[in-house]
């Protein structure tokens, strides 16, 4: 766990509803806290937390002192939500392609069909936020994939779902705007769900990081993704 | 930059699930629309008020509050190894997730001290089923309001670690949930996000089963 790091925050736990809390979102502050220590619970707990390991060859810092690894996508949030649009884009085109494939048919593929329009879904919302934030959207990548048969599709629908998952977690941490946080966040779920069932699939554990999920970077994430990235 | 994002407006927005164009307002009203329309807004039990109100608010505050729901799961779990009359691959997963949820409970007290802040007492709980069918409709319900009260919470957290933290547990929450709703033969992931929960409306959901 790095030092610890204050995020720009109301106190305040959360009043009414989501809607009442983004229309009174107050004035962001900064308070220090430091955590020190801890029991094996607790290392495992923070263990799992957002690491703050954006130091890449390619990352500037462009605010706050700190990176998120996202820069090259656009600055602060917007290069968050860029970094979320390319994922999920990468997501949309696989599913497109899968269900092209003609590998699946029956209840996988209304599995596939489904998760496929929830990428979709996210690709519309995120163009949508970078726009309402003034930025441009990150264009859709030329995408391939390797669909050989039905058995190591589902295991690259998992691979990628998981990673997926996993970067948004690792984002979290550094959004600054508590909306756009509460929409990473209503997606990042969706992301686990999805993983989950992908998991099952495969015959693999729900939950292959244990109680608590595992973040990932993004230099680590877009690595992982270069293969599948023509242009 | 966050003040700009901020709409009044924002409680007018017309939601259309086909519009293709969803805005971020957009999509957080949708989520708070549908978490109204299945819990409602109630009155919120004397028990749980009092354990929330005790726990001084901030992220201590939130820690507790997320420690109250895992407590209920962790029991919930604990008791169905037998109370379920499961078996096979369902046994295993209540295993799994009886698990998880003690570990979320070990780590959130934890948490708690660490911050310096009192971990709210264990509830007494209660949960009505009879049978393995009564007994994975709770889990779905626990589950989905599970996810939506670390979803609601997280964005008024301080820390950025009790942020990572919350999210890690988010995320095995989901898991958790779409596990369960495949083996009540529930769409797994039902909705492109993830509604989230403030917390009175997590209270009136956990209300029932807390004694």
């Amino acid at each position: 766990m790095p030092e610890s790091k204050e995020r720009e925050r109301p106190t305040a736990p959360p009043a009414d509803s989501a809607i009442a809390r983004v229309v009174k979102d107050p004035v962001s502050r900064r308070k220090f806290m430091a955590l020190t220590g801890g029991s094996a619970a607790l290392a495992a707990f923070l263990a799992a937390c957002g690491s703050d390991s954006g130091t890449t060859t390619t990352s500037t810092a462009s605010s706050g002192g700190s990176t998120t690894g996202t820069e090259q996508f656009g600055k602060g949030d917007i290069g968050i939500l860029n970094y979320a649009l390319t994922l999920e884009y990468l997501e949309t085109a696989f599913y497109k392609d899968v269900i092209k494939s003609g590998l699946f048919k029956g209840a996988e593929l209304e599995t596939i069909r489904k998760f496929g329009a929830e990428e979709a879904e996210h690709v519309a919302a995120l163009t949508a936020a970078v726009k309402q934030m003034g930025g441009t959207p990150a264009p859709m990548p030329k995408t391939k994939f390797p669909l050989k048969n039905a058995k190591s599709v589902l295991e690259l629908a998992s691979t990628v779902e998981n990673l997926g998952a996993a970067a948004y977690l690792g984002q979290a941490a550094n959004i600054k705007s508590p909306a756009v946080l509460a929409s990473a966040l209503a997606i990042h779920s969706v992301e686990g769900r999805h993983a989950s069932v992908l998991n099952t699939l495969i015959g693999e554990s729900i939950t292959p990081d244990g109680a608590f999920a595992k973040p990932a970077d993004a230099t680590t994430v877009l690595k992982s993704v270069e293969p599948f990235i023509v242009s | 930059m966050s003040n700009e994002l901020v709409h009044p407006e924002l409680a007018d927005v017309h939601v259309d699930e086909d519009s293709g164009d969803l805005s971020r307002s957009e999509v957080i009203l949708k989520g708070a629309l549908a978490a109204g329309a299945v819990y409602g807004v109630a009155m919120v039990g004397p028990f749980v008020r009092n354990a929330l109100a005790m726990s001084g608010g901030g992220d201590v505050g939130i820690l507790n509050f997320a420690l109250t729901l895992e407590y209920l799961e962790s029991t919930f779990y604990k008791e169905a190894k037998t109370r379920a009359k499961a078996s096979g691959e369902l046994k295993s997963l209540i295993g799994l997730l009886a698990d998880d949820e003690q570990q979320h409970v070990e780590a959130l007290t934890a948490s708690i001290k660490q911050l310096g802040g009192k971990p709210v007492a264990e509830p007494k709980f209660d949960f009505p089923y009879d049978n393995t069918a009564g007994f994975l409709k709770l889990a779905q319900t626990f589950e989905d309001t599970g996810v939506s009260a670390y979803n609601g919470a997280a964005p008024s957290i301080t820390s950025k670690e009790v942020l990572g933290a919350a999210g890690s547990i988010v995320q095995v929450e989901a898991r958790h949930a779409a596990a369960i709703r495949l083996q009540n033969k529930q769409e797994p992931a039902p909705d492109a996000f993830d509604p989230s929960l403030d917390e009175s409306q997590v209270l009136t959901a956990v209300k029932p089963f807390i004694q």
